[in-house]
């Protein structure tokens, strides 16, 4: 059964953002979306969690009672926020068991205190591991250093393999060739 | 047995309705910070000072006028903000308030005595009414933050998450607002506008920078607002001043060290070289 279905999509903020697209994605499936910057990858996303974007043709459709978890491109601003990462973990629902023995080890300190691809790993991981059927990611792997962009794929196929699907917006090719199902190449209306 | 002093006896009321906004206004004041709005604490307080002198120059119970301009305002908050240029509301809504507020304290001659009063905070004139307004702010402003705190929380550390799940975020945000406005309001007329204020701003501060983590700080901000509050409350009465000022000395005494400590142990942990 699919997850999500776009037909014919075109999505944007003030005008659209981007050529027409269709496509599905299923529990279990991984879809990647690539293009240039400006190709509207993210407002699409933006779109498909209904978060403020306009759809200006084509239309959404969404499983019933879809539970959404979305990761944004830019963290949010933590300077002094007093937060640890349990605490991180525990807004979203996600749970701990799994994340990688360095980063478990620092989940009781604040988040501003840990460096910036620390942070960006757990929180990346709250909503990977929130409770959730439709993942949309917007650059997972943006700050991750090697070791932790290396082990992505399979933390991303694992999540898929629970049921989720997944629809991912990655810079690195790397990235959406070993994990994804399948790329969906996006332009914008300005092409 | 322990005889306490006469004047704590004859002032139990002000005293607890003054504690009781003392653990409510630093819990607000974590989730101001957190919004980045706290010149809302100073906006509403000022707000909640000119609407009671207006009240009082129609006629009308102070108390009512002060909530009535206070909610009116966080009310409309949200279509006021998209409106005006960025970060300009709460800076503006606090210059109005404090300008209405003089005016009228100094061309009603009924009206200057509440104005006085509400500049200096006369905590120590509390009557039932305003220790019901307290508990009641108290209850109220406790069962929603410990309803809807991880939802504040998401709203502002994940806010494209919450959206997308589909969260009551009209209903949180408004809610916050309303229970800010009307408590913000309500202490502005026994601890004053500034020491309302420092409430609000003070332990918040000290608790971001110190905390271990979020439940560390909801815990540590009241606590230390408490206690200053314990010991502006005997020092003023003891010596006979002006409760507001005195509650604002005692915040900024403790905050002090605090903030020293703080500073150190930035040193310290920039000593040690950062995460990164």
């Amino acid at each position: 059964m699919n997850l999500l279905q776009a037909v014919r999509l075109s999505a944007g903020w003030r005008r659209p953002a981007h050529r027409p697209v269709s496509f599905t994605l299923a529990r279990g499936e991984i879809l990647a979306l690539a293009g240039p910057n400006g190709a509207g990858k993210s407002t699409l996303l933006a779109a498909l969690a209904g978060s403020g974007a306009r759809v200006f043709s084509g239309s959404i459709h969404l499983a019933p009672a879809l539970r959404i978890g979305f990761q944004a491109q830019h963290l949010p601003p933590l300077a002094s926020v007093p937060l640890s990462g349990v605490e991180l973990l525990a807004l979203t629902g996600a749970r701990p068991q799994g994340l990688p023995e360095p980063l478990a080890a620092c989940l009781h300190r604040r988040l501003d205190r840990l460096s910036g691809g620390q942070r960006q790993y757990l929180f990346l991981w709250s909503i990977l591991q929130a409770p959730a059927d439709l993942l949309l990611l917007d650059e997972p792997g943006n700050h991750l250093d090697k070791a932790m962009l290396a082990g992505l794929p399979s933390v991303l196929r694992a999540r898929a393999g629970q049921g989720a699907g997944i629809v991912l917006v990655s810079h690195d090719a790397e990235l959406a060739r070993t994990c994804c199902d399948r790329l969906l190449r996006m332009e914008s209306c300005d092409d | 047995m322990t005889d306490f002093p006469p004047q704590l006896m004859l002032f139990w009321r002000p005293g607890l309705t003054g504690a009781m906004l003392a653990l409510l206004l630093p819990l607000l004041g974590l989730y101001l910070r957190l919004r980045q709005e706290y010149w809302a604490a100073l906006a509403y307080g000022q707000l909640g000072a000119a609407g009671a002198l207006g009240a009082l120059a129609l006629g009308a119970p102070h108390i009512a006028g002060g909530l009535a301009l206070g909610l009116a305002v966080a009310g409309a908050k949200h279509r006021l903000e998209k409106r005006l240029p960025p970060a300009g509301l709460f800076p503006l809504l606090f210059i109005l308030g404090w300008s209405i507020s003089l005016l009228l304290a100094a061309n009603l001659p009924g009206v200057e005595r509440l104005g006085a009063a509400l500049f200096e905070g006369q905590l120590y004139f509390a009557g039932t009414d305003m220790l019901c307004g307290a508990a009641l702010a108290l209850v109220v402003g406790g069962l929603f933050l410990w309803r809807t705190g991880r939802l504040l929380l998401l709203a502002s550390l994940c806010p494209v998450h919450f959206h997308a799940q589909r969260l009551p975020a009209w209903r949180v945000r408004a809610g916050f607002d309303l229970l800010a406005a009307a408590s913000l309001a309500l202490a502005v007329m026994s601890l004053g506008v500034m020491g309302a204020f420092a409430l609000v701003f003070i332990p918040p501060w000290l608790a971001f920078a110190l905390a271990p983590g979020w439940r560390a700080a909801l815990v540590a901000a009241p606590a230390l607002a408490l206690f200053a509050y314990a010991l502006a409350f005997a020092l003023a009465l003891i010596h006979d001043q002006p409760f507001g000022p005195t509650l604002a000395l005692a915040l900024g005494a403790l905050a002090l060290p605090g903030a020293l400590a703080m500073r150190f142990a930035g040193r310290a942990e920039s000593g040690k070289g950062t995460a990164d």
